[in-house]
């Protein structure tokens, strides 16, 4: 007799329920709803910061940065990575530099745009832009040093003009490198624009959870830390992965 | 017609080809023969315009295509986007006639990597004739492939080649090959490499 094989998203399911026991059970041991209540004594406030609208609002307001500041570090970190890694001198001078900018805490950076740029909306999205882009870079320079010789010689014999290259030839190559760097640039990202809401927003997640900090109020720092893991979970399931599968059909084919 | 006088082409320092003069005229067809190694490939890219660093000119038609080694594709575009992304004037069904041409017509819709390397040839060589090219370029299109499919190629190359009568340069290291598809056969030789006489091919 042969054992079927677990489906994944099966394993998946049960991974999640296993964490939930275990958060069912280090609650019950600690006793004290103040330090860690209960999964389903979350449920009511969820409900009423959801009707209150607070909920959504706050969540409304930490996306668009986290979104602002995806745009924002993709593009430039792809500009810069593909300059990086197709030319020599560029990457030369601008080495050093990515290697100052990675080693600078995100903290650093924060603290420094909310004074120099002030205490706003700018200033939050510079700042995790900025964080971003080194890493967005570091990862599209592989792809941009791996481009296939070949292909570029065939473009360049038939004249194939530069838009259509880019877009034809460079970027499919590119594809994977940018998946990686958009995945685990939305991880990233979303994590800073917490931290940025937290030192200097009036709105957000991470306002709301500096405030329920100082009130000690665990079950609500719970609530919209859970709601917003949730729904960076959807992201990355309903939109990073299957575009993701998308890019990479040609191969298995 | 292609014409080109290459006096010197080095890599860091070291000269590998020199005092390379020929031409091809339209509807001619040059065979370039020699050992491997001897630079026969880093002739073809000066000139079909890939490597500009060079003592010497080259002069080219507008309108020219090239085979490469590798079938060089785009593996993530069908086959028949292979060939209208490099010539757009062509058109879905002007692609498809260019892969009848080569007998692959069924395969239009499949990825490169779905085709076997022989099929991949026969696009490369679709793609090259496609544009309706006054030069040709051919680096070893039949390199790797059995003997049997090598046979087959060369005589659509053949029969293309008489259809459109480019002004065309093959690179290949067979004697039989080049007899066959050339009316002029230049062979390589020495180092750095230059002209050895040549002789009139059948």
């Amino acid at each position: 007799m042969t054992k079927a094989p677990i489906h994944p998203a099966t394993i998946r399911i049960l991974s999640l329920t296993a964490l939930l026991g275990l958060w069912i059970i280090a609650a019950a041991i600690s006793a004290d709803a103040t330090i860690l209540p209960q999964p389903w004594a979350l449920i009511g406030p969820f409900w009423k910061a959801i009707q209150s609208g607070t909920l959504p609002w706050h969540l409304w307001m930490t996306l668009t940065r986290v979104l602002w500041a995806f745009i924002l570090a993709m593009s430039l970190g792809l500009l810069l990575g593909l300059a990086m890694g197709r030319l020599p001198a560029v990457d030369r001078w601008l080495d050093p530099w990515l290697v100052v900018f990675l080693n600078l805490p995100a903290l650093v950076l924060i603290v420094l745009c909310y004074l120099w740029i002030g205490l706003n909306e700018t200033a939050a999205i510079a700042a995790v832009t900025l964080n971003k882009i080194p890493s967005v870079t570091t990862i599209i320079r592989e792809g941009a040093r791996a481009l296939d010789p070949g292909l570029a010689a065939m473009a360049a014999v038939f004249r194939m003009p530069p838009l259509r290259r880019l877009r034809h030839v460079v970027l499919p190559q590119l594809a994977p490198f940018i998946a990686a760097a958009a995945r685990s640039g939305i991880a990233v990202i979303w994590k800073i624009v917490l931290v940025v809401e937290f030192l200097g927003r009036s709105n957000g997640i991470g306002f709301q959870i500096h405030l329920y900090f100082q009130q000690f109020d665990v079950a609500m720092v719970l609530v919209y830390a859970l709601s917003f893991i949730a729904v960076m979970l959807c992201v990355e399931w309903l939109i990073l992965q299957p575009f993701e599968s998308r890019v990479r059909r040609w191969r298995g084919a | 017609m292609i014409e080109a006088d290459i006096r010197v082409k080095s890599f860091g320092g070291a000269p590998v080809l020199r005092d390379i003069r020929f031409r091809v005229a339209t509807g001619e067809v040059l065979a370039i023969l020699g050992p491997s190694g001897i630079g026969k490939s880093t002739l073809l890219r000066i000139v079909a315009g890939i490597d500009s660093a060079f003592e010497g000119t080259v002069a080219r038609p507008e309108r020219l295509s090239m085979a490469f080694q590798e079938p060089t594709l785009l593996p993530w575009r069908t086959v028949a986007e292979n060939l209208t992304l490099v010539h757009p004037s062509l058109g879905r069904e002007g692609a498809v006639a260019a892969l009848a041409r080569v007998g692959i017509e069924d395969r239009a819709d499949l990825f490169p990597r779905q085709l076997s390397l022989g099929q991949q040839r026969r696009v490369a060589l679709a793609r090259a004739f496609a544009g309706d090219p006054e030069a040709l370029i051919l680096d070893e299109p039949f390199a790797s492939l059995d003997p049997a499919t090598a046979d087959e190629m060369l005589a659509l190359t053949e029969g293309l080649i008489a259809g459109s009568r480019p002004a065309t340069i093959f690179v290949t290291h067979s004697e039989p090959e080049a007899a066959r598809l050339a009316t002029r056969i230049l062979r390589l030789g020495g180092r750095p490499a230059t002209i050895r006489p040549d002789k009139e091919a059948g």
